[in-house]
């Protein structure tokens, strides 16, 4: 009952002896007010807005405002060739750069029919794992930080730290990545990395548990979060939830179990799904989905075998240095690839792949240039976002913060 | 300063050591939008901790913060809401443009972002990168300190000015 | 080599396992429309992932809502909603892209717009399509008769044009000394 908005409605209790003359609703008379939150608040994931219509502190009704960081990289898809795009894919959803390389690279290579080798797609597997991982820590660490559990945030930001360690040795970059080419990766994963994944994994894992006994049980974590920004299952159709979010909510369904892409069949993993649908219920999804993404991480070290990390395809290949440094046709064709890209023949794709956040998607139409007709980035952070005006409605202020860090909304993929 | 610890006394220019001590107590308002947002949380977090520079105190009010980080893209519909909040900063104010979208738009030539947030507000040190390295901002903030300390920021050259007039 | 070459670990499996849920549906959907669907394109004949259902604009609403609520389709998850601008005649296409929970396969209604006509909001059918339609109508300029609040979502509400129509210059700059007010009347 008190999960339920109209039940949470029925909680705002009258001083005694106060006689209800007009619309029970209405504590104070006619007074509400307006309350403008954000784009710069704090609470505020990201540049977003919120206006709020208060009734003491009860949230009668909302709006939200976004587009406060729109790169129109939709625009530039069109006018980039499709190799130039991929540094753009990294600034989608920041917190996990290589899972928007991965997807994008597989996009285009469904599209030009390119098939990458067994290698290349552990690789690009670990990449996602990581990043998922990376998304997840970031997501609850700052969820609790805004409410008011700071030593928590700072157990998952050190094991961040590390996990940027593992990044930076695969392509030397931290946040944006750009590891993924279409039809390869990079490079390889240098001598001896499956070993130290391994051993960031072991500790990892030992790290998660502490930070599952430090926040889980605590009361006044409980008291902020159980009940608290509840979406159930039909809200979450209706408004297209997809990922942690809806799996919280009680819709078993992974896209990596459920439309397997790269060798997600080869490894064994759980899907974590709750029923409530609250904001506790959202965090300890993502605790345990980081478990079950170690698991695989650790699968993925002991299955990864030596061999080539490049589709044979001539057409995306980028030119060996050492050829273009000693040879006129390699140079020339260093230039043609650089300078003018591959061409991609006509089709329309839409791949999607389940990122931290939930269903990413590319919808790529191509009319047969090196450059796309129309390229379409379904973010899953919209849609979360577009949930958010429902989920507190009849909420208290303090718990629109609560509600807000735990769908985790990234603006970079809800602005594009 | 005595070898069991005591102070006896220093002599300096009172400039000096004001700016000394606004050097050494520098809170910083971030203005996080975007994939930079999270190297600056990651540059506060324990492992870099900003808090080692006297940068730590985290003012998400302009009313109260003199350091003003704009981390990230600003774009056209940003933009008001950072004169806004630049105006609001009460002098000395000293600007930190974070990253390459913030310092000249980056790789974001289009429509919707603005092309350097030194087009708006002046700046006084801009740090490269995309997102720059936590290093790279601690590197940033030090020579902000340098700046500061010599009174060469350029809210610190106009209150000079005024002061003359 | 292109889309049509099945790619293993990409999708590659989901001729062989949709194909028949695919033709049984869209031989349903013949018998059920007639008129009212355009054209269909299927994976084996044209280069695309999954079938391309063209409806009739005005049929739009009533296809969408048998495609999310007959048995056997079931595709209760709308994942996206865009439009291509084409720069012919009509001159949008707006694509619903729709996922099947219980059969996990996915595909994709389109609807082709002239400019300056209106098509039916689904927001009767998905409020989550609240959103998608108003950013299709911010870059496009399509609008959507029945909308409850169709107004510019990514941009400024003063912005002049539509970004993402090919004729929009890419460093098309519009620039506002003061940003959007509250607006009280999304408040009642």
């Amino acid at each position: 009952m008190t999960n339920t908005r109209e039940g949470r409605r029925s909680q705002i209790e009258l001083p005694v002896g106060y006689q209800v003359e007009h619309d029970p609703d209405d504590l104070w008379g006619d007074a509400r007010v307006v309350v403008n939150i954000g784009p710069t608040h704090p609470a505020m994931h990201g540049a977003l807005r919120m206006v709020a219509k208060l009734n003491g502190e009860t949230i009668e009704k909302s709006y939200c405002e976004f587009g406060f960081t729109h790169r129109a990289k939709e625009k530039l898809g069109e006018n980039r060739t499709f190799h130039n795009f991929t540094v753009y894919t990294d600034r989608l959803n920041y917190c996990s750069a290589l899972i928007n390389n991965v997807t994008y690279a597989l996009a285009v290579e469904k599209l030009m029919g390119i098939q990458v080798p067994e290698r290349c797609m552990w690789i690009r597997m670990i990449c996602c794992e990581l990043a998922r991982i990376m998304d997840h820590l970031i997501c609850i660490g700052i969820n609790a930080v805004d409410l008011g559990a700071f030593s928590f945030f700072l157990y998952g930001f050190h094991q961040r730290e590390e996990a940027y360690t593992l990044v930076e040795k695969l392509c030397g970059a931290r946040l944006t990545t750009s590891f993924t080419r279409i039809g390869g990766l990079m490079a390889d994963a240098p001598d001896g990395f499956e070993r130290e994944l391994k051993a960031w994994v072991e500790k990892t894992r030992k790290v998660i548990d502490e930070m599952d006994e430090l926040l889980t049980n605590n009361k006044i974590w409980k008291k902020r979060t159980v009940g608290v920004g509840v979406f159930n299952k039909e809200d979450c159709m209706q408004y297209s939830f997809s990922g942690p979010n809806a799996r919280a909510a009680g819709i078993d369904l992974d896209l990596r179990r459920d439309q397997p892409c790269l060798l997600y069949k080869e490894v064994e993993f759980d899907v974590p799904v709750a029923q409530n649908g609250d904001v506790f219920d959202r965090y300890m999804v993502r605790l345990s989905e980081i478990r079950q993404s170690l698991n695989i991480l650790s699968q993925c070290a002991d299955k990864m075998k030596k061999g080539p990390i490049w589709s044979e395809d001539k057409r995306v290949r980028i030119p060996e240095k050492t050829v273009v440094h000693n040879t006129m046709e390699g140079m020339i064709h260093h230039f043609k690839f650089f300078m003018t890209g591959f061409e991609v023949p006509p089709g329309e794709a839409y791949t999607q792949f389940e990122a931290a956040n939930g269903e990413l998607g590319f919808y790529i139409v191509s009319k047969g240039a090196s450059r796309a007709h129309r390229m379409r980035i379904r973010g899953p952070s919209v849609w979360h976002f577009q949930g958010i005006s429902p989920m507190v409605e009849g909420e208290k202020i303090a718990d629109m913060v609560a509600a807000l860090g735990s769908i985790n909304i990234i603006a970079g993929e809800l602005d594009r | 300063m005595g070898k069991d610890g005591s102070v006896g006394y220093v002599t300096t220019r009172l400039d000096d050591f004001i700016n000394w001590g606004r050097k050494n107590s520098i809170w910083p308002l971030p203005f996080g939008t975007s994939c930079c947002g999270i190297e600056m949380m990651a540059s506060l977090a324990a492992d870099y901790d900003m808090s080692r520079f006297g940068a730590e105190v985290i003012r998400f009010s302009p009313r109260q913060s003199d350091l003003l980080i704009v981390a990230g893209i600003i774009n056209l519909k940003m933009a008001p809401v950072l004169k806004t909040v630049y105006d609001q900063m009460s002098d000395p104010k000293y600007v930190m443009s974070f990253g390459a979208c913030a310092s000249s738009g980056g790789i974001f030539n289009v429509y919707s972002v603005l092309q350097g947030i030194d087009t708006m507000i002046p700046v006084d040190i801009y740090i490269p990168g995309c997102p720059p390295a936590p290093e790279g901002v601690i590197h940033g903030l030090m020579r902000l300190q340098e700046l500061i300390a010599q009174g060469q920021t350029h809210s610190q050259r106009r209150l000079a000015q005024l002061k003359q007039v | 080599m292109d889309i049509r070459h099945p790619i293993p670990g990409n999708g590659g499996d989901w001729a062989v396992k949709f194909g028949e849920i695919w033709n049984s549906q869209i031989s349903q959907v013949r018998d059920t429309f007639g008129a009212g669907i355009e054209d269909i394109k299927m994976p084996d004949t044209y280069p695309t992932d999954v079938p391309i259902v063209y409806v009739q604009r005005s049929k739009i609403l009533e296809v969408l809502k048998y495609f999310k609520e007959s048995v056997g389709f079931e595709y209760g998850f709308l994942a996206d909603i865009t439009a291509t601008d084409e720069s012919g005649s009509p001159r949008f296409e707006v694509a619903y892209q729709l996922f099947s929970h219980s059969r996990l396969c996915r595909i994709r209604i389109k609807v082709r717009v002239p400019e300056g006509e209106a098509i039916p909001s689904a927001v009767s059918l998905w409020k989550g399509a609240d959103w998608a339609e108003r950013e299709v109508f911010d870059m496009f300029g399509i609008t959507f008769s029945g909308h409850p609040n169709l107004r510019r979502i990514l941009m400024d509400e003063r912005w002049v044009g539509h970004p993402l129509r090919k004729d929009y210059p890419i460093r098309g700059y519009q620039i506002f000394t003061d940003s959007q007010a509250v607006d009280p009347e999304r408040l009642k």
